[in-house]
């Protein structure tokens, strides 16, 4: 199909068994400039990487299936949907939209993303939310080792529990955690959970659409901030070794 | 970067296609090692007292028959499995470590890839998809199989170099990572009688894993060890006669995805290696936990 034959349907198809990848996000990309059609369903993915990617408008894509690596990568305004398993770095530098992912995402869902809200209904693997920038992630099942690894800012929440290493280095974001966690990264702490958090976390909860998980029942972990302020005692250690 | 793939088969339907399903999961990989590729196949186990063993050779015009009539003599049959002009794979009435020894002895210039009941090794120097035709593995069939393909890092792109590793009986092993501490490792080992033919990082896992084996752990055991005594960054797929074993470093540096039905197991770098396998889309997936050992198959695994 052509990008005008693409604008005049509700719901354009694309197979990507049939039609090469570079096509399908160009497509995209073009709908994102025409606004035109809105809504996508995109089938037989294939685990191939990058799908979806890049995209700035407010479309709906919806993915049948499993997709690799950075599917929904650097995402603004766009609504994608997998209705399968994906592979590292999905929603990497994410600026807004919303992601959601039905499976279990692999490494580095969410890094360094800014803005928007991914959703992994499943799992997700390790470094889960990595230097995450002020995006918003719900996992509904468990993380792996390292989430939020010097995650700066925005909120990482896990219904189920985290492995080790969890927070380790965290700047100023914040992770909520329903279940066990295996071993808290250096500078990270559990504190105090205020009614504030539950209300917040109640509203991120529902807009992830996820109905059975009491947000009372979480803990609150955010940095110690010991390792990356500045304490006057310890002026002396920044001395340039030549003076 | 390399691939690595493997797959187990839970029907005969799909062992009768082990090569083909073998075959397109590594041109899949292709984009992670377009250096090189190879195969391990676990065919049918010949009986005990005879061996299958795999060779290759740089020199070309090597006859193949004359080595089989020579083995014939000196053990009573043999035969050829598979060959072509720089490979073969031969089968032989005798005592897998008679064999070896006669064949190193006698034609040093034959590179010896494995010797077991059941392994067969092909790799060659070449992108995964001329591989797969020079070596016709789509006609192959087996109970279980692992693949690689290369991007080489630590040693030179040559066949030798290139993976999977046999170091013992039906043991081999495919690597994604790289290790750091492998001359250390190499020379204790070598010291512990263990014979190495590169200077590849990975052979010296395979080294250590028949080292421990030899010593009497289980497979299970000795990729425990692998935590403790490398040093580095891997994905290990693991092949024995009876099955096959995935290990990942215990921060998960490199990637790994299994799935799995009630015709196959499988695990690959990526998903969509194993995407191409029939009932892919409604196979059980997930990425195996950093510093756990799995492990499928029948009794070597009990």
């Amino acid at each position: 199909m052509t990008a005008l034959e693409d604008a005049l349907v509700d719901v354009a198809k694309f197979d990507l068994a049939g039609e090469p990848l570079r096509q399908l996000n160009s497509r995209l990309h073009e709908a994102c400039s025409s606004g035109m059609p809105r809504s996508w369903q995109v089938v037989n993915p294939g685990g191939k990487h990058s799908i979806a990617v890049g995209l700035d408008a407010e479309l709906d894509v919806e993915i049948a299936g499993h997709v690799g690596y950075y599917c929904a990568g650097m995402n603004q305004r766009a609504n994608v949907r997998v209705l399968g398993n994906c592979g590292v770095g999905v929603a990497e530098n994410m600026m807004s939209g919303l992601v959601v992912i039905h499976g279990n995402a692999s490494q580095s869902a969410g890094a360094s993303a800014h803005g928007g809200l991914l959703v992994v209904h499943g799992d997700a693997s390790a470094r889960c939310g990595i230097s995450l920038k002020g995006a918003d992630i719900v996992v509904e099942g468990s993380i792996a080792h390292l989430g939020a690894f010097m995650a700066q800012r925005g909120r990482l929440v896990v219904c189920g529990d985290a492995g080790h290493s969890l927070g380790d280095s965290l700047y100023e974001a914040t992770v909520y955690v329903r279940g066990s966690v295996a071993a808290l990264g250096a500078d990270c702490v559990e504190q105090e959970m205020r009614d504030e958090d539950v209300s917040e976390l109640r509203e991120l909860l529902e807009r992830a659409e996820i109905a059975a998980v009491n947000a009372a029942e979480f803990r609150r972990y955010a940095s110690a901030r010991e390792l990356y302020n500045f304490h006057v005692d310890n002026a002396g250690d920044y001395r340039h070794p030549d003076a | 970067m390399c691939g690595i793939v493997g797959i187990f088969s839970k029907s005969s339907a799909i062992a009768g296609q082990l090569g083909s399903h073998m075959s397109r999961m590594l041109v899949e990989m292709s984009a992670r090692g377009p250096d090189s590729a190879g195969a391990a196949i676990y065919g049918s186990p010949l009986g005990a007292g005879a061996c299958r063993v795999s060779m290759r050779t740089e020199q070309p015009g090597t006859d193949w028959r004359m080595l089989e009539s020579e083995l014939a003599r000196e053990f009573g049959s043999a035969n050829t499995h598979r060959s072509g002009q720089a490979y073969a794979c031969l089968q032989v009435a005798g005592e897998p470590d008679a064999v070896q020894h006669w064949i190193e002895t006698h034609m040093p210039e034959l590179d010896v890839m494995s010797v077991g009941r059941a392994l067969e090794i092909y790799k060659d120097a070449v992108s995964p998809r001329i591989f797969v035709e020079r070596f016709e593995l789509a006609r192959m069939s087996g109970t279980h199989a692992l693949g690689h393909t290369r991007m080489a890092t630590e040693s030179r792109v040559n066949p030798n170099g290139s993976h999977p590793f046999s170091t013992g009986l039906d043991l081999c092993l495919v690597h994604n990572g790289s290790l750091s501490n492998h001359n250390q490792l190499r020379r204790e080992l070598q010291r512990e009688g263990i014979s190495f033919r590169t200077e590849n990082d990975s052979e010296v896992a395979a080294g250590y894993l028949t080292w421990r084996l030899r010593g009497g752990s289980s497979i299970e055991q000795a990729l425990e060890g692998c935590l403790e005594d490398l040093d580095g960054f891997y994905t290990f797929a693991v092949g024995t006669l009876d099955g096959f074993a995935v290990l990942r470093d215990p921060i998960a540096c490199k990637p790994a995805v299994i799935a799995e039905t009630d015709d196959w197991v499988a695990m690959a770098s990526e998903f969509r290696a194993l995407a191409l396998l029939p009932g892919a889309a409604d196979a059980q997936v997930w990425e195996p936990e950093g510093g756990r050992v799995y492990t499928w198959g029948t009794t070597v695994f009990t």
